[in-house]
């Protein structure tokens, strides 16, 4: 069981889509203690601090060990090897996170379809179980793999580590992770990525970000989705921004709708220049 | 969040660190738990005693370093007591914030035998 949120991560899968569904690689996750093969000295972190033994005088051979051990401290040291990896590749990677049916995977679908022939795009798709988000990124001839974690609820570093192995996304592209629809658990996770960007939709309520302040805070940009709608509904973007800005005064926002295309050529810019500024970061 | 999870997370490192160490049992365990980490003590209090039966923490004293979430203004550098996520600064009203303390979740020290 993951040792964080309780939801089990045995049975963790990572599959291509049904096109090439020939190869099936089963992963074992055992949360906080998933071993690696070079495992050992990955406690001398210096975030972790060091473990200290102190023997004290008394004859009972009690030993008290200085821990400081960050109970998520597994997955951020995974993450950072992610991130390391990345930059050394100068492979932009998103997160992106929201409620199920915000509209991640149009979002994406959308994307690509308009910045497929100008960028290189990988994708990582996470859901509980099915490989339809993938399957609908793959019918746009773009690589990608799916992540199936069965009863867990959000994506974790060492999962991104196996797909990237399998997807082997080329220099200078952009990767991104879908991760599972949910607004809580997916925010204590850092996956490696370079920027997260959460999503909502208008059919929300315009209090979300203060009823799940952790997402928001721990995000880059908010992407406001499903603006054709907005005739049919009594939403208040502004309510939505001023409690979001609460939560994370520097979030930036994108008003779009995946379906009509309004508003997406602002996401792609920003898109596009943050690109760039990660290329000149790298060099 | 899930508390009896957290005490689960807690053991793995506990018996992992014992292990490493060569020695058997925990004695004493201190954990270090911010009031903004997500994690509610009474409920974490809770769920120990069930959830460390059998393990290497059964018979250890859980000690908790409560940590009240504490943040900096950006603008005024005021100092302020942090209650919840999107609070502002009691002196300016700004939202800027530095959060100085009150998200740890970490094993502080282990005492083993």
């Amino acid at each position: 069981m993951c040792g964080v949120c309780g939801c089990g991560t045995d049975g963790v899968s990572i599959n291509k889509p049904n096109k090439e569904n020939n190869h099936i690689h089963e992963h074992s996750h055992d949360g906080h203690t998933h071993e690696h093969s070079h495992d050992g000295h990955t406690h001398d972190h210096n975030h972790e601090g060091h473990t200290h033994h102190h023997h004290n005088h008394h004859n009972n051979q009690k030993t008290v060990i200085d821990l400081e051990r960050d109970i998520l401290s597994q997955n951020n040291v995974d993450a950072a090897r992610n991130r390391g990896y990345f930059e050394a590749k100068n492979i932009f990677t998103l997160n992106l996170v929201s409620s199920p049916g915000s509209g991640k995977t149009s979002i994406l679908e959308t994307t690509l379809k308009d910045l497929k022939e100008t960028l290189t795009f990988y994708v990582i798709e996470g859901d509980q179980q099915t490989l339809n988000d993938a399957d609908r990124i793959d019918a746009l001839n773009i690589p990608v793999i799916q992540v199936n974690t069965g009863k867990g609820c959000h994506l974790e570093s060492d999962m991104i580590y196996d797909a990237v192995k399998q997807l082997k996304p080329k220099e200078n592209s952009v990767l991104m992770i879908e991760n599972v629809g949910n607004l809580v658990c997916p925010s204590m996770f850092d996956l490696g990525e370079q920027k997260r960007v959460v999503i909502i939709s208008i059919t929300e309520g315009e209090d979300k970000p203060i009823k799940y302040p952790d997402m928001f805070d721990s995000a880059d940009i908010c992407i406001i989705n499903k603006m054709d709608l907005l005739p049919h509904l009594n939403f208040d973007i502004d309510k939505l921004k001023d409690y979001a800005l609460q939560v994370n005064p520097n979030l930036h926002f994108f008003e779009v709708s995946a379906t009509t295309g309004q508003g997406m050529k602002n996401w792609y810019e920003w898109l596009k220049k943050e690109l760039k500024q990660n290329q000149i970061n790298n060099a | 969040m899930h508390e009896l999870s957290i005490a689960m997370g807690i053991i793995k490192i506990a018996e992992k660190e014992t292990k490493k160490a060569n020695k058997t049992l925990v004695e004493r365990i201190e954990l270090e738990i911010g009031s903004m980490s997500g994690v509610e003590l009474s409920s974490l209090e809770y769920v120990w005693e069930t959830a460390v039966k059998n393990t290497v923490l059964e018979n250890a004293k859980l000690v908790i370093d409560y940590k009240e979430a504490k943040a900096k203004c950006l603008e005024c550098e005021t100092e302020f007591g942090l209650k919840k996520m999107y609070d502002s600064c009691p002196k300016c009203s700004s939202h800027f914030k530095n959060i100085l303390q009150g998200k740890e979740l970490r094993v502080k020290t282990l005492e083993v035998t």
